[in-house]
């Protein structure tokens, strides 16, 4: 237990997926404005990597891993189709997202409301995918990935929120002109990251 | 354009065909390269870890191979009882310590360790660097947890099973240029001499924070990283902890008896 | 430069580089590429293969944009680039090991770089196969600008090297040079691009945002 505990504070905090990694960044600069849209945003990205980490374990597990169809057949047991891994992943992320929205805007038109504009947009974030490729690289298993989608899911929404609650405050402020926006946006990602970096510090 | 769904069918399905064409013929095409390149990866890491590559010699692939051939002997050695096995389904060349810790019936759990190492081997695969017959340095593998990423890599003894030879990693993503660092020359070689039992037979072997003196003076200790200190707190524990009772302690103490 | 292109050709080839640098204006393709920017050769590995892998990528979607159907156009575009950059990783393992190594899962996420689907969809769909291969080409260089220039930053500061060959002769080596930290860490590469960005749009007060 305690060890699922450490994984979901690590992807959480240390190593943040928009802070430490970049992943994500295209949405994380364009959709962290507003404080409201990136908390749809940031609900969405957990929503679906919470989903489709775990699927993409299962995925690679049960085919893609060298061995692993052998279920179907013994003659299958020397196929390793590791090589068909990334376009495996973004199928699964493109038809999960597709599913989830479909599903979402039929039986929850609320929530559809609220988070249906971002799920298209989320089949193409860096984070998604990402999180699916650590999980692979880091060899976790079935439970540790549930438990990785959900944090660095958070750990991605934590960030987005906290930059755009900034970036509404930096409305006030008088920025340079050839800094705002963007720039500004990057100076203050930087900034965040270096506070997140304190937690590296905890040995868990 | 909107069309009818049945081109939309057979268009989707075109592209499928020819996109997996195009990646399984470039993938069965590199295949044998990329093999080949992580075999000569590990040898050439093994070939230096016990300092017949010198640093900076560049060799060709074929050098690497003869001189493999000609130095190296991999066995196996049960990790329980400390004697050498036969594992006769297993190829040392294209042995990968992950498919192995996947396995439950080839490892196990590890015990609780500060370098959290997950499972062990039942059987893992050292190498002797063996000359005219005589056993002159043992390599061991090593992994344990950094601080970003897992590291993996090998420490090389002298035939006395108590003083380093070299330790190499060949496996990290800890941060470039901090505790990346262990990947550079000039730290590996401050652990040539070092001594890493002390009288009681427990690993003493530590990296400490700040400079160390030289081996004679402070067998004990190896200069830190700057700027990465749990990168190098792990490359002690991950030491200690392969060194143990739990890692290969019953291995090298039969070994230094002569038994082995 | 650039002989034998016609003035629109060319204009598609180098306008991303500056004016209209992707990186720098349309916010795209910051992803994934910052984290392998703590060293120069990872760096400029990862812009080559970002450069090919857009041109190609939008070679193919433009040779097919008058064929596929609209309702999949965007899956049938990551299948294409999916596989393109499968290939590209294969070929890095196979001749690059060491530095595909290091590079990790950062080639694979190649695939959901914004600049290569944004090209894909705002540019090859609407226009011939020639001038979307110059387009990928382009964007793909403005990308690997900003890449190489934020890699030689880091290396050159953050441990005094480049390309692994030491410049600056470091204190701990005997040298002069104090490291500094800081620029191999994740927040160093943002600041060098606000900075980056900072510098463009006083350069060209016409591209700076309007205050909300």
């Amino acid at each position: 237990m305690e060890h699922y505990v450490n994984l979901a504070i690590k992807s959480i905090f240390i190593e943040n997926m928009a802070l430490a990694f970049f992943l994500g960044m295209c949405s994380f600069l364009a959709v962290s404005k507003k404080v409201e849209t990136a908390i749809g945003l940031g609900t969405a990205v957990i929503f679906v990597q919470t989903l489709t980490v775990p699927l993409n374990n299962l995925v690679l597990n049960i085919f893609l891993k060298e061995g692993a169809m052998a279920w179907l057949h013994p003659a299958l047991k020397d196929v390793d189709l590791t090589f068909l891994g990334f376009i495996t992943y973004i199928g699964t992320i493109a038809a999960a997202t597709q599913v989830v929205e479909m599903t979402v805007e039929r039986f929850a038109p609320k929530l559809y409301a609220a988070l249906g504009v971002f799920l298209p947009l989320i089949a193409v974030n860096c984070a998604i995918l990402g999180g699916s490729l650590f999980m692979v690289e880091r060899d976790y298993n079935f439970w540790e990935s549930v438990v990785f989608g959900i944090g660095s899911g958070l750990g991605w929404a934590l960030a987005i929120i906290a930059l755009a609650a900034v970036r509404e405050k930096m409305r006030y402020s008088n920025v340079p002109g050839g800094l705002r926006g963007l720039g500004i946006a990057f100076l203050l990602t930087g900034l965040m990251a270096i506070g997140f970096m304190a937690f590296s510090g905890i040995q868990l | 354009m909107q069309r009818s769904v049945t081109y939309t069918l057979i268009f989707a399905t075109t592209v499928c065909v020819i996109c997996s064409l195009f990646v399984s013929s470039a993938a069965v095409m590199l295949k044998e390269r990329q093999k080949t390149n992580f075999v000569l990866d590990r040898q050439a890491k093994i070939l230096s870890v016990a300092g017949l590559i010198q640093e900076g010699e560049k060799l060709s692939p074929q050098e690497i191979r003869d001189r493999y051939q000609k130095y190296i002997v991999p066995r196996f050695v049960d990790l329980s009882t400390g004697e050498y096995v036969e594992e006769p389904t297993l190829n040392p060349e294209t042995y990968d310590p992950k498919q192995i810790l996947r396995d439950p019936k080839l490892s196990r759990e590890a015990p609780e360790n500060p370098s959290r190492v997950a499972r062990i081997p039942n059987h893992a695969l050292i190498y002797q660097v063996v000359e005219n017959g005589d056993i002159k340095e043992l390599i061991l593998p090593i992994e344990g947890k950094g601080l970003w990423s897992t590291l993996r890599g090998y420490l090389a003894l002298e035939k006395d099973a108590q003083t380093v030879r070299g330790l190499i990693f060949y496996e990290q993503a800890e941060t470039p240029g901090l505790g990346g660092e262990v990947e550079n020359p000039k730290w590996r070689a401050l652990w040539k001499g070092r001594k890493v039992f002390d009288e009681q037979g427990t690993p003493k072997l530590a990296v400490i924070k700040g400079q160390a003196g030289t081996p004679e003076q402070d067998p004990y200790r190896v200069d830190g990283l700057s700027g990465a200190t749990i990168t190098s707190r792990s490359v002690t524990y991950m030491i200690q902890f392969w060194l143990s009772e739990n890692g290969f302690g019953p291995f090298l103490k039969r070994f230094r008896e002569g038994a082995a | 430069m650039a002989i034998g292109l016609s003035k629109k050709e060319r204009e598609v080839l180098l306008d991303p580089l500056f004016h209209n640098n992707p990186i720098a204006f349309q916010v795209l393709g910051i992803c994934s590429a910052l984290a392998v920017t703590t060293k120069l050769d990872t760096a400029v590995t990862m812009a080559i293969a970002l450069t090919l892998v857009t041109a190609f990528s939008n070679l193919f979607i433009s040779l097919v944009r008058n064929t596929v159907p609209t309702n999949i156009r965007i899956i049938v575009q990551l299948s294409i680039i999916a596989s393109l950059v499968i290939v590209t990783d294969q070929i890095l393992k196979a001749y690059f090991f060491d530095i595909s190594k290091r590079l990790s899962v950062f080639v694979g996420l190649i695939i959901t770089n914004c600049i290569v689907m944004g090209r894909a969809e705002g540019f090859a769909m609407q226009n011939p196969p020639w001038i979307s291969f110059l387009d990928g080409i382009g964007n793909g260089l403005g990308y690997s600008i900003v890449l190489v220039t934020v890699g030689t930053l880091r290396e050159l500061f953050g441990s005094g090297k480049l390309f692994g060959h030491t410049i600056l002769p470091l204190v701990t080596d005997g040298g002069w040079y104090v490291p500094n930290g800081l620029m191999l860490l994740a927040p160093a590469a943002f600041f060098i691009i606000g900075f980056f960005i900072w510098i463009l749009r006083t350069l060209m007060p016409e591209r700076q945002e309007k205050e909300d």
